[in-house]
This record gives structure tokens, C-alpha cells and sequence, in this order.
């Protein structure tokens, strides 16, 4: 067994996940990623059953593995109790530890979803926050969703929210000391330490595509530039 | 008496959901996108019922999405939750309920991943112990919140005001429940129904006159995806997914949808609005989308909440076409009134 395979198996999300595979496919069938983009969770699996390193090197660094949207429905259908979308967790872990995802156009997407989600989570204690929501970046919310960006204070005040409020209540500021708490677990937990290696891999890399952090971050959360789909 | 056949099957599909006394949890999406929704879940266990729901103002995030956004790796996650339940042990309570399947899901794995690897426990209660000096007792019993309000669905109904029925015609409505897949594709004992005869919504809207339809892809993922969302690049997983569940509800004719997870009614309405945009095509009657509620929308029309008290004007696909069926009054100039 080489050095890959073997840190996969430290994850216990792996050991769960892979109980000798069949390759019967059924998880590929029920997969609503693998009918979108070119994506086969049968494959994956086999691959990494097969131990084999400089194949599962090939997979850290490829796009595929970041094709699964975590919706485990593979682990109701596996007639083996195997998990691929556990599989693809590890997987995903240990190419953010190795810098493997600075590889892949989907792995660099990492870099945006930790600033936005992780930045929400330390400052507000939220991982969605509506102050940071906004319509531009999601045209999907609509026009009402736009009516609620622009009367943000007074349609949470309609509604009940607490925003931005003190004591209990929906959306309400969650107090300093509490997000000091949740500052202290991403510190001594491997979250910070994760977020700065996936900077810093990242700004190297906007260096090298010649754009500013900004526009790196623009270009990732918007910009598609291979072909993902079938 | 000898339990036997499908009902020794189907009661190993059951859950013991403890009648009182929970420590509440709320959910980031379901705040953000239908706030009034938890008002309302609280309204009526609090104040219609009289039961015992505590809300402490110092819990967080369970960082879930986060966490399957792979942002944050498994001890973070881990940590924020043993935070939780310490909070829910400094409170005196032992049931637990989150508003939220991605954490009603998250809580479900730590707990059965501490059960296999007692190891990460011991780790998970020494780093909290670090950084917080707070300590935690597991919970009893975790529910999401819609256990609660299908052991209450009886009640609820016998308080009804208004019947998942259409007034004109005297027929049951007929309605698609959603259940979310991180509610029981996971760990199908630990929700009602499993993830095979998802029963949770049904049981709520078989109690309060409606009729649930069976269609193919009933159990087919809403899209949300996370990272499949969250990036705008990746946005067409999301929307072809709902497109594929709206295709495959068309022939039946659904009045309405009924979701259980706070992130599926946002994208069943949303995506519905972007397809009209792009292709003009609808799915509802009339040239009109299908409305989606959240279960606690439901429940307050049922219970006779005002339409805009319970939120239903942030929808972007119009409830009308489902108030007016059930015979609902409600004030047009209201709507938008702030």
C-alpha cells in the first residue's frame, strides 16, 4: 500500500465508506451529479479500492472529485454499505492537505467557499448571512429576493427576526464571547490552519494566472473554462 | 399480540419522539430564507401548546454547510457540535431538536461516528475542554423539528381552522412532500419512514385532510449540492436538478409541495422562477408555478395564521393559486406592506 492510500485510511470517514465494492453501478445510477457532469462514483471507488498511488494521485488532482454535492443518497442504494460520497469526503480532505486541489478549475472553488462560508461563520456565527447575501451574486432570489435585499431590516422586522438583536431570538447578534469560542475551535481544531494553506496556495496561484486577489476570487466563483458535462 | 408482516416492518420505520421539555436549535438557512417559519414553530409548541422549547442566544452555526462544502474538516465540525450539546447540558435538558436537516443529519453521523470510534470523542471532549472549559452530556433524544410537529399532527388537527382541501370541489388537495436527503438517506432508522417510505410530511398532510402523490423521482435530491450552489459557476447542477423532480410531478397536477429541510423549499420555489424565465415553462395550472411551503407554513394555514404573518409573501413562486383552492381570505394590499 503506498503513502496515499494509506492517510486515506486515517480518515474514518474512508473506513466507513469503503466495504469492497461490486462495481454494480447502482450508486452511479442514482447519482444526480454523475447525471450532470462526467462523473461516475462507481469509478472512484474501484480506483481507490485498488490502492494503487499514482492513481489516486491522479484523482486528487483531477476535477471529478468535486462533482458530488454530498447528498448521500449512493450510501441508501450501495448493496454493499459502502458510502462513496464518505469516499469523496476523504478524498477531497486529503487533496486540500497535499495542495492537489490547486490542480483542478472545480478544486480552486475552495478558495471562495472558504472565505465566504468560514468569514460568515467567525463574524457572525452564521454559516448563511443575509447581510453578505446578496442579489447580485444570486439573481436566482428573484425579484422578491431583491425586494428583500433592498428592505433587508424592515421585512425580518415584519417577520419576527430578532436581526442583528440581542438575546435569542432568528438571526440575532451572537454575542463577542461566543464567537471567540468558535475562533478558539477553528484554531486548535485545524480550520485556520486549513484556511491559510488554502490561501496561500491560492494567492501563489493568482499570481501566476496574473490577477489580483479580488479578480482570483471573481473569476473562480464565476468562470467556467473546461468542459465539466457529458 | 403478535407483531408481524408489514406492520413489524413498518414499525422499525417509527420513532419514540418525546412529547415536552427540548433544547432548540435554529438553522442558518431557514432563518435567512423563511424566518417566520421558526416564529411560527415556536408560536404553536410554546404558546398554543404550552411545552417546554429553550432557545439560548449563545449557540451558533453548527458549521454544516461549511462542513460540506469541505471548508472545514471533521474535528471543526465535531467541536462547534460538542459546544452545543454542552449549552444544551448547562440548560438542564436532554432533548435536543435542530430546525435544520444538514445539522439533524451532521448531529446523527458525530453521534453514531462517536459510537465506532470512541477515540475521536475522547479528542473532540479534550479540545472543548481547551478552548471553552465547557463540558457535555449527549442527548437523549435528537428530533429535527418536523418529528415534533408530526407527533403533534393530531392535535394541530384538531385545532384546525382550514383543511388541505379544495373548497370548490370538496377533494383533497393533492400534495408532493419533500423530506431532504440528509433527513434519513443516511441513517434511515433515525427518521420517520426511513428513506424508503418517507412518511414524516405524509403523516401531517394525511392528518389535515390532504393527499399525498407518489411520483418517480419523490426522492431525487432538490440540487442544492453545496458547493454546487454556493459557487455561481456550478449553478446548473442545482437548477437541473429541480427541473428533473418538476418534470417528473408534472402529470400528476400537484397544488402544492411540502419540504422538510430549510434549503429544499428555497430552491423548489427559486429554480422554478429561473426555469420560467428561461424556457417560459411552468408547472402549476394556469400558467402558474406549484406553491412550496415550508411544513411549519403549512401547519399555521392549517391552524389559521395569517398568509403574510407566516412569511408567504418572500416566496417568489405566488401561494395564491393554493390559498384561494383552500378558501383562504387574505388581504392583496397586505402583502408587500412593511
Amino acid at each position: 500500500m503506498g503513502m496515499l492510500f494509506d492517510k486515506l485510511m486515517e480518515d474514518y470517514r474512508f473506513k466507513e465508506g469503503l466495504n469492497a465494492c461490486i462495481n454494480c453501478g447502482t450508486c452511479t445510477a442514482i447519482c444526480p451529479a454523475a447525471e450532470f457532469y462526467k462523473y461516475d462514483p462507481r469509478s472512484i471507488t474501484n480506483t481507490v479500492q485498488n490502492k494503487d498511488d499514482s492513481e489516486i494521485e491522479a484523482l486528487l488532482k483531477s476535477e471529478t472529485i468535486w462533482y458530488c454535492g454530498e447528498c448521500m443518497s449512493c450510501i441508501t442504494r450501495c448493496p454493499r454499505k459502502n458510502a462513496p460520497g464518505l469516499i469523496i469526503m476523504a478524498l477531497r480532505n486529503l487533496s486540500l492537505e497535499m495542495g492537489y486541489f490547486i490542480e483542478s478549475e472545480k478544486g480552486r472553488q475552495q478558495y471562495v467557499l472558504g472565505k465566504v462560508l468560514c468569514g460568515n461563520i467567525l463574524n457572525y456565527g452564521y454559516c448563511v448571512y443575509p447581510r453578505t447575501f446578496k442579489h447580485s451574486e444570486h439573481p436566482e432570489s428573484g425579484t422578491v429576493g431583491k425586494w428583500i435585499e433592498d428592505n433587508l431590516e424592515a421585512v425580518h422586522k415584519r417577520l419576527g427576526s430578532n436581526l442583528d438583536g440581542d438575546g435569542p431570538g432568528i438571526l440575532r447578534k451572537i454575542p463577542k464571547e461566543d464567537l471567540d469560542e468558535i475562533q478558539a475551535i477553528f484554531d486548535i481544531t485545524g480550520a485556520t490552519a486549513r484556511l491559510n494553506h488554502v490561501e496561500k496556495l491560492s494567492l501563489k496561484k493568482a499570481d501566476e494566472m496574473g490577477l489580483t486577489q479580488e479578480k482570483y476570487l471573481e473569476h473562480i466563483f464565476n468562470k467556467t473554462e473546461i468542459d465539466h458535462q457529458h | 399480540m403478535i407483531v408481524n408482516g408489514k406492520q413489524k416492518i413498518w414499525s422499525e420505520y417509527q420513532k419514540d419522539i418525546p412529547d415536552d421539555h427540548y433544547f432548540y436549535v435554529r438553522s442558518c438557512i431557514r432563518q435567512n430564507f423563511f424566518p417566520a417559519s421558526e416564529k411560527i414553530f415556536l408560536d404553536i409548541v410554546q404558546n398554543k401548546l404550552g411545552l417546554d422549547f429553550f432557545e439560548t442566544e449563545h449557540h451558533t452555526t453548527c458549521g454544516g454547510i461549511a462542513y460540506h462544502s469541505d471548508t472545514i474538516p471533521m474535528e471543526t465540525l465535531m467541536t462547534i457540535v460538542a459546544r452545543q450539546f454542552a449549552l444544551m447540558t448547562e440548560a438542564g435538558y436532554k432533548n435536543y431538536v435542530a430546525s435544520c436537516i444538514t445539522s439533524f443529519g451532521i448531529y446523527t453521523e458525530i453521534l453514531e461516528t462517536w459510537r465506532h470510534f470512541p477515540e475521536l470523542e475522547a479528542k473532540v471532549r479534550e479540545n472543548l475542554w481547551t478552548v471553552t472549559k465547557r463540558e457535555f452530556n449527549k442527548p437523549e433524544y435528537l428530533a429535527h423539528a418536523s418529528d415534533v410537529i408530526y407527533k403533534l399532527r393530531n392535535q394541530i388537527a384538531s385545532a384546525s381552522v382550514n383543511k388541505l382541501v379544495n373548497k370548490e370541489t370538496g377533494e383533497p388537495l393533492r400534495v408532493v412532500d419533500h423530506i431532504g436527503c440528509h433527513y434519513s438517506k443516511m441513517f434511515p432508522s433515525k427518521g420517520v419512514g426511513g428513506a424508503e417510505y418517507p412518511y414524516v410530511l405524509t403523516g401531517m398532510i394525511e392528518a389535515w385532510g390532504g393527499e399525498i402523490i407518489d411520483y418517480p423521482e419523490r426522492r431525487h435530491c432538490c440540487g442544492f449540492g453545496f458547493r454546487q450552489y454556493l459557487v455561481k459557476a456550478n449553478r446548473g447542477y442545482s437548477l437541473s436538478n429541480t427541473h428533473k423532480k418538476f418534470e417528473s410531478m408534472k402529470p400528476f397536477k400537484p397544488d402544492m409541495i411540502i419540504t422538510n429541510c430549510p434549503g429544499c423549499p428555497y430552491f423548489l420555489d427559486r429554480w422554478q422562477y429561473v426555469i420560467s424565465e428561461m424556457e417560459g415553462k411552468t408547472y402549476g395550472e394556469n400558467s402558474q408555478g406549484i406553491p412550496v411551503f415550508t411544513y411549519e407554513e403549512v401547519a399555521g394555514l392549517v391552524l389559521g395564521y395569517d398568509p403574510w404573518d407566516l412569511g408567504l409573501q418572500i416566496h417568489q413562486t405566488g401561494v395564491e393559486p393554493l390559498l384561494d383552492k383552500m378558501g383562504i381570505v387574505y388581504n392583496k394590499a397586505d402583502k408587500y406592506k412593511l
